[in-house]
């Protein structure tokens, strides 16, 4: 009888065991693109509520990183700030507060690029959301997604954004949009289709900030 | 349709073909009739027996149930009533032994007030009024044959004396009526005080009487329950079904608590175990670690109630001795307490969670920091702190409609187990009924399908008959051929 119940503690814990999982998994990781080309900068105050939004919404165990969209924006050196939460709830509001700030520090000192690299960014975007392994990985591309690829930038191979959902947000349109809509329509079509040909889960525009904000982290 | 083509000889004809189909189909049932009916016989007498052996040893089953329920349901219901008398002979016991403690005080104190109402009583007695000395002397007075104003000077002078020991006399015998009554006066309040203790005594006798019957009462139980009375029975059973719902709707009130106290320590246990960290896909290891804690709560109470034999689930603590009950009950109280005491600190936490977050949302939404008023957001604080540490305590006592619904399910499931054999038995014995009947239909089902090759062979075996030519015994063949065919 002993016996029996020294095997069934034994394996009930074993069972617990391979239960628990990677906690990883579960948690989700934002890396958000900020177009700062042309006037495109003016728009630092929407970018700082989205990023505001979410800080609220993220939970202890995510990861957020914020990066700006240069000439060139395949590198490091453009992510403004970048974070993963503790897995203790006031540390993480702890670190939320410093985030803000460095957000808010940024988006007073903010210089407008020459070019537009989207695709460059969208590729550090995937690397580093690759690297934290969470369970769902979104990258929000605050731009009118004009991409403008200065002289020796090459962006026209096959990337990868497997298990990445795109979310564009403030998707503007131009001037020239609005003398031929198709040139807005065929720009938003062209990125859909590179994206899931990249591999990309989703793509999703929100254009109405106010009132569909909460899709950006839809899949949660 | 490939199939179905398959199947036709003619495909070009599909009437034709089905016709000879059904002809082929018709002549083997024909000829496989007497094996067919053989088959449906055997297959029916089969399944028929097996149903009804099955019903029958359901029944059996049934009543071995029955009874093992009645001896089980009878020995707790005696265990019961065994431990309520015992438990009203020790309140009886304990009343005599203090009122006899009593009663050697109580004699003592009505023999001293007797003693005080004896004195008072003697010291009251009538003083009688002294003799008339006058009475002599006029007697003297009588007895002098010369008249004169002797005598009457003399009587004169006695009317006087008379007079002033008369009034003297009467002030005496007031003032000793006075003294009297005074006496008697004190002795009222000797008088109620043995009343009020007389009173008292009956008071007591009363109580005893009482309780002396429902000691009564009781034993009359335990005699039904020793002879196994039906009504005692269903009484007993019914009881069971009582106590179950009773200590299922207590414990649905408990699991209420439970679960608002899961909610009062699953956030801050976040933040000791982490928030992020999963035990299955939707399960949080803080979730779980809450609810262990709440667990844990409920099993130092059980185990505070059960040292206390206030309720009996281990019989192994039951049967600790004295020392060790005692060493156990101080430990589940301890851990109760430092639980209690870890719960209401978590509670303080979760509201310094909650305040940080709403302080964050506020910067985050870059509005104005609302005002506080510090006694208004301290109360809930300070709620959330009772409820934490008077949660466990209130949880511990869970162990008793726990005990109570242990023991009563087994009856009540005993019930049900008993009833569903019955009603499954029934149900077989009705099949075994059915497949007993079933062969008769199924034969003459099988002869709808061949009645063609049946009328022709009726026909023959008449022509046959015809050619014997029989007179009177024709008939009689004719239908032996029939019931043989």
């Amino acid at each position: 009888m002993n016996k029996f119940l020294t095997l069934l503690i034994v394996s009930f814990g074993m069972i617990l065991v391979s239960a628990c999982g990677d906690s990883r998994i579960h948690s989700h990781a934002v890396y958000m693109l900020v177009d700062t080309s042309g006037t495109y900068a003016q728009e630092m105050n929407k970018a700082s509520k989205i990023v505001n939004y979410l800080l609220a919404t993220l939970n202890p165990g995510d990861s957020l990183a914020v990066a700006k969209v240069e000439t060139r924006s395949f590198t490091e050196k453009d992510i403004i700030a970048k974070v993963t939460f503790d897995k203790r709830p006031s540390q993480a509001t702890s670190q939320k507060r410093r985030f803000k700030n460095n957000i808010e520090v940024f988006a007073k000192q903010v210089k407008g690029s020459a070019y537009t690299d989207i695709t460059g960014g969208l590729i550090q975007g995937a690397e580093y959301l690759n690297e934290t392994k969470a369970g769902i990985k979104t990258i929000v591309v605050f731009s009118d997604m004009q991409q403008e690829l200065g002289k020796g930038t090459i962006r026209d191979f096959p990337i990868r954004l497997d298990g990445i959902r795109i979310v564009a947000l403030n998707v503007t349109k131009l001037g020239t949009d609005n003398a031929d809509p198709r040139r807005y329509l065929d720009r938003l079509a062209q990125w859909e289709a590179s994206v899931r040909k990249a591999g990309a889960t989703d793509w999703v525009v929100v254009n109405d900030l106010e009132n569909n904000i909460e899709s950006i982290l839809a899949t949660r | 349709m490939t199939t179905w083509n398959s199947w036709l000889f003619w495909p070009n004809s599909v009437a034709l073909s089905v016709l000879a189909l059904a002809v082929l189909a018709m002549l083997f049932l024909y000829a496989a009739r007497k094996p067919m009916h053989g088959v449906i016989h055997s297959v029916c007498a089969l399944l028929s027996q097996s149903t009804r052996f099955i019903a029958r040893w359901l029944f059996l089953c049934a009543d071995n149930l029955k009874l093992r329920n009645q001896s089980v349901l009878l020995a707790h219901g005696q265990e019961n009533q065994v431990t309520v008398i015992e438990r009203e002979f020790e309140r009886v016991g304990n009343m005599v032994r203090k009122d006899m403690q009593e009663f050697p005080a109580l004699q003592r104190r009505m023999m001293e007030e007797a003693t005080r109402i004896e004195e008072d009583y003697r010291k009251c007695g009538e003083i009688p009024p002294p003799p008339p000395e006058w009475v002599s002397a006029l007697q003297s007075v009588a007895k002098i044959k010369t008249g004169g104003d002797i005598p009457r000077k003399l009587l004169e002078d006695i009317n006087k004396s008379i007079q002033k020991i008369h009034d003297q006399t009467v002030a005496e015998f007031r003032r000793s009526y006075e003294e009297r009554h005074k006496i008697l006066q004190a002795m009222q309040p000797s008088w109620r005080s043995l009343e009020k203790m007389a009173g008292e005594m009956d008071k007591k006798m009363l109580t005893l009487q009482t309780d002396a019957k429902q000691i009564d009462g009781h034993m009359g139980k335990l005699q039904d329950i020793k002879a196994k009375d039906n009504k005692t029975e269903h009484a007993l059973t019914v009881s069971g079904f009582v106590q179950l719902a009773i200590s299922s709707l207590v414990m649905v009130i408990a699991l209420g608590g439970a679960f608002i106290n899961y909610k009062l320590i699953a956030l801050p246990m976040s933040e000791m175990v982490g928030a992020s960290d999963y035990i299955t896909n939707s399960l949080k290891t803080s979730d779980v670690a809450a609810l262990v804690i709440i667990l844990m709560e409920a099993s130092m109470g059980l185990f505070l109630l059960e040292s206390l034999r206030i309720t009996q689930l281990f019989p192994r603590i039951a049967s600790m001795d004295d020392r060790m009950r005692q060493r156990l009950m101080y430990a589940s109280l301890i851990f109760l307490v430092i639980l209690a005491a870890i719960e209401s600190s978590l509670a303080l936490m979760r509201d310094i969670l909650v305040a940080d977050k709403v302080s964050l949302m506020r910067d985050l939404a870059s509005a104005a920091p609302a005002g506080s008023d510090g006694l208004l957001t301290s109360i809930p604080m300070i709620g959330q702190m009772i409820m934490g540490f008077v949660l466990p305590f209130a949880l511990a006592f869970v162990a008793i409609p726990l005990e109570s619904a242990v023991y009563s399910m087994r009856t009540v499931l005993g019930v049900f187990l008993v009833q569903a054999m019955r009603g499954l038995g029934f149900l077989l014995r009705f099949t075994g009924l059915l497949l007993k009947r079933l062969p008769k239909v199924l034969e003459l089902a099988y002869d709808v399908l061949i009645v063609i090759p049946l009328l022709i062979e009726r026909w023959v075996i008449g022509m046959r008959a015809g050619s014997l030519g029989a007179g009177n015994t024709e008939d009689k063949e004719i239908s032996k051929l029939r019931r043989a065919a």
